[in-house]
């Protein structure tokens, strides 16, 4: 079984947000690059599968819409593990765009890994459109993920409690936290490895947006918080229900 | 001239960053209360390999260069120098010993469990009465025929106790002086070793520092790194490459205590605004900066050096010396701008300027290491 | 030309979202000029499927298949894209929730559609068509213009509200035209959590992270849960450490939530953790550091212990609701 991880480019979860001129963007000056954390996640879970399963998982490839700005990225994933990188030289700027990009390469892998969100844009968008584009299954919501003979053990989150599924290969997974163990750190020996790995550069397949960002803004900012002595446990309750209503 | 370092480089410092940030920063305090050894934390930095960065692969090492090594290091003691010490120990002090100095007999069974970081190692140069002045050892190793019977006492020795490897520099031929000083590897578990108690410091407590006796202890002459009075050489030659590992461990704590800084000045308010609108808070981290600025391409110039195999000697004195005292006193502001709260453990940097101390006296106070630079001008 | 919603049922009952996004697509039909239209998979008794009237919801297509039960995203898409196709939609909307997100981005590529998630109001215009919602984790909002003719969007949890407007309801089933290969996954169990107030639909959130000090005191949090009707959450670090699960853990890793109420107990509020609840209504914190930045993004506070100020403030409320 072959595994692709979709790989987003994201700034630090840490970064403080600041637009480019026309406010259509953020600014990337002095932005630091990560890997998307919960395409973190699935990429860890596909390393913690092919070491657990060694005989059944020939190899595990990372795959990403980006310019050559998002290399960093992916030499990262081929440090912590994975076998093959493929970048798609293109900027992303629209999941449907980046979906139909993806959709070229993605065919031959039997199973697909993508991150439920992405710490930018928060779209939650790429993986469910790949797999309609592929015309496969999909799971979402993903907590667990296990091989079963020759079929995958899947618990998912639904809405008010979990399941477990039998699936079928081909299959997109769509993980979220829990699904694996603790993110890697790549080591030295992954990095000097890395240096060896391809890392494939494909053109773009023609073609469109679905949407387009015309504006961003910053949240309205909170007016001050209102103190309330620590002896004084009463008032908040009080200024919750009359003042806030919202007990 | 080029300041940008590889992408690789780069990956190195955020993995010693994430796993400070993440894992070190957890234990951190507990540790340095009750000076536990942080075994866990040897454990898995030696699994991503920072126990033998710079060793060649085929002997287990990185195979990374001294810059990667210095990013590491800044990295890790920016959260954790007793952590750091231990890595700076084990990297460029005994691995880089016998890596380059070693033979093939050596770096088989001694170099290969250490780059690993499988075993760590510990390096005993210093003596009861022999700390800066390296020249005076009393420490004898009598030749007797297969082997050397070695006698004395090591002082201040980070890693003694676990450590599996020790690095030992004693005296062969004491009327040769320093021309007398040979250099030998060996097991710890060596009959005749034993420990003085657990050093009780004032920073660094993580780590474990001890005397260690010999007392008839039978070092097999395969053992001898290089010939017989090579062992001062050595001892100079390696605490040369030592010295940007302590230094990039300074320039650590000192940046680590800039981060603090800037980042308390920015949340504590006085006077109705944060106290870094204030230009007595924002004048002293302007200082600050600079200062880990200076000390940073001074680390990163002597590595710089080291890779391309040029001297790196007062390159690296001149690293060593102003990180160290430039750690004193950033660190020493930090505590003065996070005010009452700096003084408390909570906010690690009292813990970051006790740390800083010492690297202004260990692997060469700051004073040997202005003999070294003086010394090169008036050559 | 209409507007249609995917109203989820949960053995056979809508829950408050459902009802929630019946209210969102009347205000948008108003607006629009057009038909406000539910979808409904499964067995839901006519009794259930009426409730949605209550909230403007003139006409609901039905497709009584128990299939649907096994959450197939792939067969949900094809019945949805049917009954579209049926009622000639042009804006299809679903919950942001676990369901929401897996169909909605399938339905765009099926219905080629222009796909907008976690949409947190009504379009700012609809010609050219633009929705707002939040990006990078609440740090910033955008406005997104939709390019395709038909548009899919999944609605924020709590982020429009309910609005009674009755309705008298046309209820016609349709076929989704789908064959047993199109129900793919076999389903070995389910365990639905029962008598808790689920963590994405709650009102109330309390919360609590590093500052409760052990697993042991997090009986606190959950009296405090029970006399609110609240859900119970915790910040990423008590997750790590295994004080409590990671589907509590809310902030940018973990759940993104949006309840009327969200308490922070011993929660410094570290940016992270501050994108997955800013878009609460009202944030209340207790802290004892008085620097924390949770206090910035709170509407209450609290300088102290919050091992100390829960107990109180569970007296407190019990003495409210004694009055």
């Amino acid at each position: 079984m072959k595994i692709l991880v979709l790989i987003g480019n994201v700034p630090d979860t840490t970064t403080k947000i600041k637009f480019n001129a026309d406010q259509t963007g953020i600014d990337t000056a002095g932005v630091q690059w990560i890997i998307n954390p919960w395409d973190e996640f699935a990429l860890t879970r596909a390393m913690e599968l092919k070491e657990a399963y060694a005989g059944a998982i020939s190899s595990v490839v990372v795959a990403n819409v980006g310019s050559s700005q998002t290399e960093p990225t992916l030499r990262k994933a081929l440090a912590v593990g994975a076998d093959k990188a493929i970048r798609i030289d293109a900027e992303a700027k629209d999941a449907f765009f980046v979906a139909t990009q993806l959709a070229q390469i993605a065919g031959e892998y039997e199973l697909i890994l993508a991150g439920i969100e992405a710490s930018d844009y928060n779209g939650s968008a790429v993986g469910g459109m790949l797999a309609e584009l592929l015309d496969r299954s999909s799971v979402s919501a993903v907590t667990g993920l296990d091989l079963k003979d020759d079929k995958l053990l899947v618990t998912r989150e639904i809405d008010g409690g979990n399941q477990h599924l039998l699936c079928t290969t081909p299959l997109l997974a769509i993980v979220q936290k829990g699904i694996a163990k603790e993110v890697r750190i790549p080591a030295m020996r992954g990095i000097m490895m890395a240096r060896t790995k391809p890392l494939e550069v494909i053109a773009p397949v023609e073609s469109s947006y679905a949407t387009s960002i015309q504006k961003l803004e910053l949240p309205p900012t909170k007016a001050a918080c209102k103190m309330v002595a620590e002896d004084n446990v009463k008032e908040l309750v009080r200024l919750l229900k009359e003042e806030a209503k919202v007990l | 001239m080029n300041f940008e370092l590889t992408e690789e480089q780069l990956m190195i410092q955020q993995a010693a960053r994430d796993y400070a940030q993440r894992e070190l920063i957890q234990d951190v305090l507990e540790r340095d209360a009750n000076a536990t050894f942080p075994a866990k934390h040897v454990k898995a930095l030696a699994e991503l390999g920072f126990m033998g960065m710079m060793v060649d692969p085929k002997y287990n090492g990185g195979g990374m260069d001294t810059i990667s090594y210095v990013l590491a290091m800044e990295e890790l003691s920016k959260i954790d120098a007793s952590m750091s010490v231990i890595v700076s120990v084990n990297n460029s002090l005994v691995c880089y010993g016998l890596d380059k100095y070693g033979d093939e007999f050596q770096k088989e069974n001694f170099l290969k469990p250490l780059a690993s970081g499988e075993k760590i190692g510990a390096f005993l140069l210093s003596e009861p009465e022999a700390g800066s002045d390296a020249t005076s050892q009393r420490t004898i190793a009598e030749d007797k025929g297969d082997h050397y019977l070695v006698n004395g006492t090591k002082n201040w020795i980070t890693n003694a106790n676990s450590a599996s490897t020790y690095i030992l520099i004693a005296q062969t031929d004491p009327a040769k002086k320093h021309k007398g000083i040979t250099a030998f590897v060996l097991d710890k578990n060596s009959p005749g070793i034993s420990l003085g108690p657990h050093e009780d410091k004032m920073g660094m407590r993580s780590s474990d520092t001890h005397s260690v006796m010999f007392t008839d202890v039978k070092v097999p002459k395969e053992n001898r790194i290089g010939e017989e009075g090579f062992g001062f050489t050595f001892a100079m030659k390696i605490l040369e490459g030592g010295r940007i590992g302590i230094a990039a461990q300074a320039l650590g704590l000192a940046s680590g205590a800039l981060e603090r800084a800037v980042a308390y000045a920015k949340e504590r308010k006085a006077f109705g605004t944060a106290i870094a609108n204030h230009q007595a808070i924002a004048f002293k981290l302007s200082d600050m900066a600079v200062k880990v600025e200076n000390a940073r391409n001074l680390c990163l110039k002597a590595a710089w050096l080291k890779d391309k195999g040029e001297a790196f000697g007062v390159a690296s004195a001149m690293a060593k010396q102003y990180a160290a005292d430039i750690a004193m006193e950033v660190t020493t502001e930090a505590v003065q701008i996070h005010g009452g709260y700096g003084y408390v453990k909570e906010y690690h940097v009292e813990r970051l300027m006790r740390e800083a101390k010492l690297t202004q006296i260990y692997e060469g106070t700051s004073e040997i290491q202005k003999i070294v630079i003086s010394r090169s001008l008036l050559r | 030309m209409s507007i249609l919603i995917y109203t989820e049922n949960w053995d056979g009952k809508f829950k408050k979202v459902s009802f929630e996004l019946a209210s969102y697509a009347a205000a948008l039909a108003e607006q629009t000029g057009k038909q406000a239209i539910a979808v409904s998979l499964g067995e839901v008794e006519n009794s259930e499927l009426e409730k949605l009237g209550q909230y403007g919801i003139g006409k609901i297509v039905t497709a009584q298949d128990k299939r649907f039960a096994t959450l197939d995203n792939k067969a949900i898409t094809k019945a949805i894209a049917a009954a579209a196709k049926q009622v000639q939609a042009e804006v299809i909307i679903l919950s942001h929730d676990n369901l929401g997100k897996a169909i909605a981005p399938r339905l765009a590529i099926r219905c080629n559609a222009g796909l907008v998630t976690a949409v947190t109001g009504l379009p700012e215009s609809l010609n050219p068509f633009i929705v707002h919602k939040n990006v990078f984790t609440g740090k910033a909002i955008a406005h997104i213009k939709i390019e395709k003719e038909v548009k899919v969007l999944t609605l924020a949890y709590n982020s429009f509200g309910l609005n009674e407007k009755h309705s008298s309801v046309e209820i016609t089933s349709f076929d989704p035209d789908l064959t047993d290969s199109d129900f793919s996954m076999e389903v070995l169990d389910t365990t639905k959590v029962t008598g808790k107030v689920l963590l994405n639909e709650a009102d109330i959130v309390v919360s609590g992270g590093r500052g409760m000090k052990s697993a042991d005191n997090w009986y606190l949090i959950e009296e405090l849960a029970e006399e609110l009707g609240a859900a119970t959450a915790c910040s990423r670090p008590v997750s790590d450490e295994g004080w409590r699960p990671h589907d509590e853990h809310v902030g940018q890793t973990g759940k993104i939530i949006s309840p009327n109420l969200y308490f922070a107990f011993g929660i410094s509020g570290a940016i992270q953790h501050l994108g997955g609840v800013s878009s609460s209504k009202v944030i209340v914190a207790v802290n004892k550091d008085p620097e924390a930045p949770i206090f910035e993004a709170a509407d209450y506070g609290i300088t102290g212990d919050a091992l100390k100020v829960l107990p109180e403030l569970i007296q407190a409320v019990k003495d409210t609701k004694n009055q």
